[in-house]
């Protein structure tokens, strides 16, 4: 079978997911990020790279934030942006997904950033369009959210460098996280020796470490001496019910404060995808802290945002 | 056919003798990656520039990227002072269609809006396809058409051409 | 019409034949094997030489589609189908569009089908009142309309009381209760198997002990009230040890399993492929093998072709919001050829499966070649593969894995009650 992601040639085609994403072209796009990275500090932020092509972002799941930085890094690189939000009540009128990207492709798209509730749904789209066109997974179900998953790679390389030496504790809700199954494949592309996640039974997946993980149930273990802490965003819905109590609860025995980032490295990071529930999976005093670098992965994501894009829109 | 290329070193040499009278105080200077920015960091010790070296990537500026695609291993730019209202001297290796040059002023005025620039080129092989030309050349040379035409540098920081025929 | 069907190798399982023998039908029923019954004139000769004989496939799961979900399937394009892979009795559950739990709709169902003259159908009936779970469904009326058991389908039975009660009242009037072990619960929302591939593509998981816990209870109610229970669908090993246990233990249990969970598993999901995404879910490769055991040592009885027809756009869709299920009426025949060749099965035994054992399970008198048993025949060629493609599928639902594939075994005759239903032209006879 082959990689739904690259063409004939071996080029990356579509992004769809982390896993299966040869080392080369990981490395190139975290590569090409560190370029935009100095185009976003100019006075113009923008190069015409894209100049003339159509990204439409397709948001079949509401997220103001993810649409947003792709819309910024689709801007920087002058292409021509429309947002669509979708919801998918007006999906149960009739209209299939695959109608609507037949619809948008006549109307010339050449990209398309989409956002859906299930899993694969970027796939599926993926299999469906024309070859000039390009499809960006920006989130499918619980399945994967690679730019995201790219970010925190970047930042984590930008702030230790070398992945060969790295313990990385991934914390919380695991079993619904895109964004740690992105990550957990990025650092096992990268050579990360020490991928940890720390969370209850309840938030892991079945067979959890064939992703390449070591499991730790207990905060005050899974963070001892580790360089860089992800915490994940809990979602509400799951704070009560059958995988948890409270959310008062979980940051009792899984929110990171300063007392538990404490037995991390003195210089470990701590990173989160947002946005954050301070006081449910992290402490005020640590997310405003200096081992913080949020802020950061936020700029560095429009970054790697404009390296995925044109890397995909690049050549014929 | 076959073509002499002229040495490199001794190319370099005229060019920084014809640039010397050029250089004011006010001077910045900016070499294009690869080969230009190896010409511009000799130019600008040699001609004691005060101002710090500028480099430019042009590669989000290629009018060849819908055919040809993002160029890998693309460094960042790095322009270390405020382009406006500056005289600038604008550096490559080998002047050949122009179209490097076009993205490299595309991109210069991204930063701001520099008050002249001047072209300072090793040597220019000709076959231009937009209007433009270098204010200092180190030497003109003629070469198969179509042949790829490269500077390149050895360890101990030498210059020299090399003809790749297709 | 009196028909020879001369020169083929007979297989006919339940009376442990696999040898060289002419048939010979009259009045819709087997008049004669090996020698031609005195005074027999043949209408028609079919010319079997070099093709296999047996009786035509029983099978214990067709969704036909009617009535309700026609644009999914009809009952023409499916009982063709049926007739076309060799099919001849087939039993199809009450998950309409509405339920089979009024004796009218059942009534109207056969009578549609036996119009058709192909494929002879035998109803399984709802246990409770729209599948609901809630209500006993009438079995008495519907018994007496023509069902020949009682099921949920895939609906699932919440209330543990109910379903006792449901089996109490069954066994009072000697029906048999078909029930698919999956407790409703632990597999909500699940659309693929809980475990290594679904971990990896993101895909909400049902666990193999969902079919277990639900198999668990469903025993101990046969042991508390006797009734007589088909188990459908088996899909993991430790479902296949309790189905055999229980056996030996003297139960009154049979079981199945659908023919795509015979040869596939969760790996045959790779990106997203919805024609993977099936009910129960494909599970692992270890569970894959224990069914193959399971079938080979009787444990399970029968494989079914679990047929359900889904519209194009229903499978175009990603993995979680497509629809079940594949098409597997013409399927039947080939994947279990399949499966003894790989597993070196013999003949006689592997078509038991899918003929004398699930004939036994419906009570039915098909499903054998003995002399006046009906006349309902398959005579296929067991040398020839046929590739899968949506243009050599009669049914409507194109929606299989094994598209592309290249299956062994090309049915040449289908007869029903002695009349030939289905033929494929390709010699002189």
């Amino acid at each position: 079978m082959r990689n739904p992601q690259l063409n004939e040639k071996g080029d990356l085609q579509h992004l769809l997911n982390v896993e299966g994403l040869p080392r080369e072209h990981l490395v190139r796009i975290l590569d090409t990020a560190a370029s935009f990275v100095g185009v976003t500090e100019r006075d113009v932020k923008k190069v015409p790279l894209l100049r003339g092509k159509s990204v439409f972002n397709l948001f079949f799941e509401p997220s103001t934030r993810t649409r947003t930085t792709f819309e910024i890094a689709a801007k920087r690189l002058s292409a021509d942006v429309i947002n669509l939000n979708i919801s998918t009540s007006s999906q149960s009128k009739g209209e299939t997904l695959l109608d609507t990207i037949d619809n948008l492709a006549a109307m010339h798209a050449d990209m398309f950033v989409v956002r859906h509730a299930a899993s694969g749904a970027a796939h599926l789209i993926a299999r469906h369009v024309a070859p000039h066109h390009h499809v960006i997974n920006a989130g499918d179900g619980r399945h994967a959210h690679p730019t995201q998953g790219l970010l925190d790679a970047y930042t984590i390389r930008h702030y230790k460098s070398d992945f060969s030496r790295l313990s990385v504790a991934i914390v919380g809700d695991i079993l619904h996280s895109r964004v740690a199954r992105s990550l957990i494949h990025a650092l096992n592309i990268l050579g990360t020796p020490d991928v940890r996640v720390i969370a209850p039974q309840t938030l892991l997946p079945t067979g959890v470490a064939q992703l390449g993980v070591r499991v730790f149930h207990n905060m005050n273990e899974g963070l001892r001496d580790v360089d860089v802490v992800v915490m994940l965003r809990l979602q509400n819905e799951r704070m009560k019910g059958p995988l948890l109590p409270s959310a008062q609860e979980f940051f009792k025995c899984y929110g990171l404060t300063a007392e538990k980032l404490a037995l991390a490295k003195p210089d470990a990071i701590v990173m989160h995808p947002g946005p954050m529930n301070r006081g449910v999976e992290i402490d005020s005093s640590v997310a405003d802290g200096g081992q913080a670098v949020i802020l950061p992965q936020v700029t560095f994501g429009i970054a790697v945002r404009m390296a995925v894009m044109s890397i995909l829109g690049g050549g014929s | 056919m076959s073509v002499t290329l002229p040495d490199a070193e001794k190319v370099y040499t005229d060019l920084l003798a014809r640039l010397k009278p050029a250089v004011t105080g006010e001077t910045v200077m900016v070499g294009i990656q690869t080969g230009g920015a190896w010409v511009a960091e000799r130019l600008h010790r040699d001609l004691g520039i005060a101002a710090p070296l500028g480099t430019l990537n042009i590669s989000f500026y290629r009018d060849d990227y819908s055919s040809s695609g993002l160029h890998s291993n693309v460094r960042p730019s790095q322009i270390p002072f405020d382009v406006n209202g500056k005289r600038m001297l604008l550096v490559d290796d080998v002047l050949y269609t122009g179209r490097t040059v076009r993205g490299a002023m595309n991109e210069l005025f991204d930063y701001g809006r520099p008050d002249t620039i001047d072209l300072v080129v090793l040597v220019d092989r000709g076959e231009r396809q937009l209007p433009i030309c270098a204010q200092f050349v180190g030497a003109t040379v003629t070469v198969p058409k179509g042949a790829k035409l490269d500077l390149r540098r050895d360890d101990s920081g030498r210059l020299s051409l090399h003809l790749e025929e297709k | 019409m009196k028909i020879h069907v001369k020169g083929g190798r007979l297989v006919d399982p339940k009376n442990r034949v696999d040898a060289a023998r002419d048939l010979f039908i009259a009045e819709g029923r087997i008049a004669g094997v090996g020698a031609s019954p005195g005074g027999f004139k043949a209408d028609r000769t079919i010319d079997a030489t070099g093709l296999m004989v047996m009786p035509g496939l029983v099978d214990l799961s067709a969704r036909l589609r009617e009535p309700g979900l026609e644009y999914k399937a009809t009952l023409d394009s499916e009982l063709y189908a049926a007739v076309a892979g060799g099919v001849t009795s087939l039993a199809c559950p009450p998950d309409t569009d509405p339920p089979l739990d009024e004796p009218g709709l059942v009534e109207m169902l056969t009578r549609r089908a036996s119009s058709l003259h192909l494929a002879q159908i035998y109803p399984v009936g709802a246990l409770t009142a729209k599948l609901e779970g809630e209500r006993l469904a009438e079995m008495a009326m519907l018994r007496h309309a023509g069902c020949v058991a009682f099921s949920q389908a895939d609906a699932p039975i919440k209330d543990t009381m109910v379903l006792w009660r449901a089996l109490q009242y069954a066994a009072t009037l000697g029906y048999s209760v078909w029930l698919r072990p999956q407790d409703p619960f632990v597999s909500r929302e699940g659309v693929a198997h809980d475990g290594d591939v679904a971990t990896r593509l993101g895909l909400p998981g049902i666990p193999a002990f969902a079919e277990t816990i639900a198999l668990a209870t469903i025993l101990e109610l046969v042991r508390a009230t006797g009734t007589t229970v088909h188990i459908c669908r088996l899909s993991t090993a430790t479902a296949v040890d309790m189905v055999r246990q229980a056996k030996a233990e003297g139960l009154p249990v049979t079981s199945d399993v659908g023919a795509h969970h015979v040869h596939l598993s969760e790996m045959d999901l790779g990106y997203y492929d919805s024609h993977c995404h099936l009910v129960p879910p494909l599970r692992s490769l270890r569970d894959r093998d224990a069914l193959q055991a399971g079938v080979g040592d009787g444990t399970i009885d029968a494989i079914c072709s679990d047929h359900t027809p889904v519209d194009e756009d229903a499978k175009l869709m990603p993995f979680s919001e497509s629809g079940p299920g594949a098409t597997g009426l013409e399927l039947l025949l080939p994947l279990t050829l399949k499966w003894a060749q790989e597993k070196k099965v013999s003949i006689v035994d592997a078509l038991a499966r899918v003929t004398s054992e699930p004939a036994r399970i419906l009570k039915i008198e098909a499903g054998h070649l003995g002399v006046g048993a009906p006349a309902d025949v398959c005579v296929f060629d067991p040398e020839i593969y046929v590739k899968v493609t949506p243009r050599s599928l009669r049914s409507q639902g194109k929606n299989t894995p094994f598209l592309g594939y290249e299956l062994p075994g090309q049915v040449r005759y289908t007869l029903v009650a002695g009349d030939v239903t289905y033929q494929v032209e390709t010699r002189n006879e």
